[in-house]
């Protein structure tokens, strides 16, 4: 059975599937921005599969990824300073403890 | 040949994601998560994107990861642990109901696959479609706004009073 394009999008479903859970799930805001994470790889590794087998030549999906890289990475930075920001103020990073914006 | 890669690929990757969601240690989920993104690079060479598995190397290997781990020393919750909160079961509904969905619709729908075959050194083409006439030269100048303004971000939310 040779490896199309479904596969790899049921593999990033998997994945999507997977951090979506640990998002909901966990309650330490660290973990909760490692599961964004991988939520953002599985959504790169659809677009390169769309790329290589619905248009190999453009490279369109390819360039998409790599803004998605990027706002990932400045998400990924602005996101551990929150945290930690929040962590110097209330000695804890419990995401079920923060109801400090809630009405 | 790249069909078994894949195989083998896809079930590290699975497992490393299992991990990083159940393991109780926080910082031995952060390791799991660095494997995941390596066996991530590993999928883009199958699918013939060299530039981009050596992107996903430098970049998530090599800098978000060790943000990640920054923080979780920083906040000094290791000894908590990695546990989960109220919405265990709804998120696991959710999370199934989502994957069912996804995978019904990826399964069921009539692609259509090129059968040209893909371009095999990408660097030179990924380039000229960024920075090329025509290309995603604006979107490249946003990105730039983009990393400025988080860098920038990040240090006044950091910085001690």
């Amino acid at each position: 059975m040779t490896v199309g394009l479904e596969h790899y999008l049921i593999l990033s479903a998997v994945l999507f599937s997977i951090g979506l859970y640990g998002v909901l799930a966990k309650r330490n805001a660290v973990v909760i921005l490692m599961c964004i994470e991988i939520m953002l790889n599985a959504v790169n590794i659809a677009l390169v599969a769309f790329s290589r087998y619905v248009v190999p030549t453009l490279l369109t999906g390819q360039v998409f990824a790599i803004f998605v890289i990027v706002v990932a990475a400045a998400e990924a930075a602005v996101g551990i300073a929150i945290i930690i920001a929040i962590y110097r103020n209330r000695e804890s990073i419990d995401v079920d403890k923060f109801d400090l914006m809630k009405w | 040949m790249f069909d078994i890669v894949f195989w083998i690929l896809a079930a590290v990757a699975v497992a490393a994601a299992l991990a990083v969601v159940l393991l109780r240690g926080v910082f031995r989920a952060a390791l799991c998560l660095v494997f995941l993104f390596f066996t991530i690079a590993g999928v883009y060479v199958t699918l013939h994107a060299d530039f981009l598995a050596v992107v996903q190397v430098l970049v998530y290997v090599g800098a978000i990861s060790i943000l990640i781990i920054v923080g979780i020393m920083l906040t000094r919750e290791v000894w908590r642990g990695n546990p989960s909160g109220k919405l265990r079961i709804p998120a696991l509904v959710v999370g199934l109901l989502l994957l069912g969905t996804l995978v019904f619709a990826a399964v069921n729908t009539k692609w259509r696959i090129s059968d040209t075959p893909p371009q095999e050194p990408t660097t030179a083409a990924i380039g000229a479609s960024l920075f090329g006439e025509g290309g995603f030269i604006l979107p490249v100048e946003i990105a730039a706004v983009l990393l400025l303004a988080a860098v920038l971000g990040a240090i006044v939310l950091i910085r001690e009073k």
